[in-house]
């Protein structure tokens, strides 16, 4: 085989090869999201995450801006404190309301930001005051039967 | 030529695998420009003898002076240095197979020199055209016949003009023609390069017309040795038989076994 | 009786021998061959020659292969999915599957039985015909000149390879899933992206299939030349590479596994 064909072929190879693994970290993974642009950390305490987990989405009006970071128990206010990672390009109001979600029935769980109308911008380390915990199951079929047979009593 | 210098001393050589003496005691000397053949039956210890001169193997005791220098006790980079200066044609040639014929010939070349390649295509086409492959020069080794790939390889191992080479079997597997082409390169190249030679053989007829010395091993031990005049005359019974290549005589023709009534079972055996 | 079951007993001793004794010649044989690799990253274009019949000439039967098993796991996958109607998860577990599993230890297997028998055959026959000893006769070291190309070259395809493995394996997922049952294509890609983590998946598969490449292609650099020089030689030592090198890649694949998802 000539030389010059072999080269050819051979960084054809190598480029498919390095392709492949481009679109595996940038199509199929989650590499565009650790983009250079950067981000900034806020957190939240929450008085019950539910299954939340390390590395959860974080999402406003179902796009992805983030990504939870750590998960903590505070023995101080015995609550959780969540902190995320937010992209640097997306900003939010200082009264931004999160709350831990849920995408479909048995989906797995992230934290949803509803941007509030405060002027002033949160800033890196600051807390989300305003929270919504998570949706356990249990406590909602309990409250649900509560519920049906408080509305039987009234009959 | 009887005066030349001394190229190779061989000296109280042992040798073997294990447990099993394959040379036992051989000593020998080769002066430059000659053409030396080795010869003996087969599994007789020639070929080891190459792969000790070679410095493929450790003798188990004795040594082999190439030029003075005692090879197994050479250092990697030095016997490497020593093995520049021989040239070894393997049994079936051993040409690279995923190489083309010139380039199985610039090979050395290539590897130990930093010549242009300009250079090194007319050296290879004069190596080539020296046994006559010039047109070959473009072939791959799978399209050689036999004759032609010995050639080749002829041609590949005298690339770096070597001070002694070494054939093993150069002979074997070839047809009458390709057999005597192959026979007098190896007489030619020797004079014209000034070289030693060492043939190992069992092609008696085809070594005897073009050597200056013979030596017979059998068992490890050199059985005979002479000029091809004293050994075609010689009424020593090994080299008689092997010379003249008769059946039974020193080399026996049955393989050691107990009694062939014995085998047979028509002989009471002790159970 | 007891006469056999002495002799039974020196059966078992001679092979647990023998086979220390050949682990620990691979061994000393892997670092030779690191040791004398300075020729090949000098002389690159060694390697590149084999980057040929090494990696190149793989590539068609990874490229059918990774459709084939993308497209049987869209099928399978979306047939159990649907069950509980989280059908555009498919994506999801497709990508999944191969990052981290299949597209390393699959194209791995299939590169044993495709590369590496091939470098085996290609040593022992050089060994076997002389050609070995030639060369050292030429004072060129075979390990430096012929051994060390082949084997970074397989070091260097093997990982490229899986990535392609799984790259396909995604596309025929994708194929049957979106293309030929309907599944929305952006819920496919975006569940899929959403579950797929760059560090946790991506990374790890790829470091699964760079120590994949290296146990390969060194048991198939070694059973070529340390193979017995003649045609059943050659022929047992090409078996062996196949066997030894898969049961390597399975085995390596659990305790990688076990080191990197549940951190051991």
């Amino acid at each position: 085989m000539q030389r010059a064909t072999l080269d050819l072929w051979v960084g054809l190879f190598v480029l498919a090869g390095i392709g492949a693994l481009m679109i595996l970290s940038l199509k199929v993974g989650n590499l565009d999201t650790y983009n250079g642009s950067g981000t900034y950390v806020i957190k939240g305490n929450f008085e019950n995450i539910g299954g939340l987990k390390i590395r959860a989405p974080v999402k406003s009006s179902g796009v992805v801006v983030g990504r939870v970071a750590d998960i903590r128990f505070s023995t101080k206010t015995y609550d959780a404190i969540v902190t995320m990672n937010i992209e640097q390009r997306y900003q939010f109001p200082k009264d931004t309301f999160a709350s831990i979600l849920t995408s479909g029935l048995l989906g797995e769980q992230y934290i949803g930001l509803d941007a509030g109308g405060d002027e002033a911008m949160l800033k890196e380390g600051d807390t989300i005051m305003k929270t919504n915990s998570a949706m356990v199951l249990e406590e909602m079929i309990g409250r649900f039967l509560f519920d049906k047979a408080s509305e039987d009593d009234a009959f | 030529m009887m005066t030349a210098e001394t190229l190779v001393e061989i000296s109280d050589l042992n040798f073997s695998y294990d447990t099993r003496a394959i040379l036992n005691g051989v000593n020998m000397t080769m002066k430059r420009g000659q053409v030396i053949a080795i010869m003996g039956g087969s599994g007789s210890g020639k070929t080891t003898l190459l792969k000790l001169i070679g410095g493929e193997v450790t003798p188990s005791s004795g040594y082999v002076k190439v030029s003075g220098q005692i090879i197994h006790e050479l250092n990697r980079d030095a016997l490497f240095a020593m093995r520049r200066k021989m040239g070894m044609l393997f049994q079936f040639g051993a040409l690279f197979t995923d190489l083309s014929v010139f380039d199985n010939v610039a090979f050395q070349m290539r590897e130990h020199s930093d010549l242009p390649e300009s250079m090194i295509r007319d050296l290879v086409l004069m190596k080539l055209h020296a046994v006559g492959l010039r047109g070959a020069h473009r072939l791959m080794p799978a399209q050689l016949s036999g004759g032609m790939s010995r050639r080749v390889a002829l041609a590949r191992s005298i690339a770096l003009d070597p001070m002694l080479m070494m054939f093993d079997e150069p002979f074997t597997g070839l047809d009458p023609i390709s057999l005597s082409v192959i026979g007098s390169l190896i007489r030619r190249l020797t004079d014209a390069l000034e070289m030693t030679s060492v043939i190992v053989t069992h092609d008696v007829q085809e070594s005897l017309s073009i050597v200056d010395y013979v030596y017979f091993i059998a068992d490890g031990v050199i059985a005979a040795h002479g000029t091809p005049e004293e050994v075609k005359v010689s009424k020593a019974p090994f080299v008689h038989q092997f010379v003249h290549g008769e059946t039974d005589g020193p080399v026996p023709f049955h393989y050691p076994a107990q009694t062939y009534l014995k085998d047979l079972q028509l002989e009471k055996t002790v159970a | 009786m007891p006469k056999r079951i002495i002799a039974g007993i020196q059966k078992i001793g001679h092979r647990t021998i023998e086979g220390i004794r050949r682990l620990g010649h691979a061994t000393l044989f892997f670092l030779l061959v690191l040791l004398k690799s300075g020729t090949s990253l000098q002389r690159f274009n060694l390697v590149v020659r084999e980057l040929y019949y090494v990696g190149v000439l793989s590539l068609i039967i990874i490229v059918v292969s990774g459709l084939f098993v993308g497209m049987v796991l869209g099928l399978q996958g979306y047939e159990t999915l649907q069950k509980y109607g989280s059908e555009s998860a498919v994506g999801t577990l497709v990508a999944l599957s191969l990052v981290r599993e299949l597209g390393p230890v699959v194209a791995a297997l299939l590169f044993a039985s495709r590369a590496g028998s091939a470098i085996t055959a290609e040593i022992g026959l050089m060994k076997a015909t002389e050609q070995l000893s030639a060369m050292g006769m030429m004072a060129v070291d075979p390990v430096a000149r012929v051994v060390a190309p082949r084997f970074w070259a397989g070091v260097i395809s093997m990982p490229l390879l899986a990535a392609i493995f799984s790259v396909m394996g995604v596309f025929g997922g994708y194929l049957v899933a979106v293309v030929f049952i309907g599944v929305d294509a952006g819920s496919f890609w975006s569940q899929m992206q959403s579950n797929v983590d760059f560090r946790i998946d991506i990374l790890n598969g790829f470091i699964k299939s760079c120590f994949f490449g290296v146990a390969v292609t060194a048991i198939a650099v070694f059973e070529g030349y340390d193979s017995p020089p003649t045609a059943e030689g050659v022929s047992g030592a090409t078996t062996r590479t196949v066997v030894t090198s898969s049961l390597a890649i399975l085995g390596l694949d659990f305790i990688l596994t076990a080191f990197m998802f549940r951190g051991l």
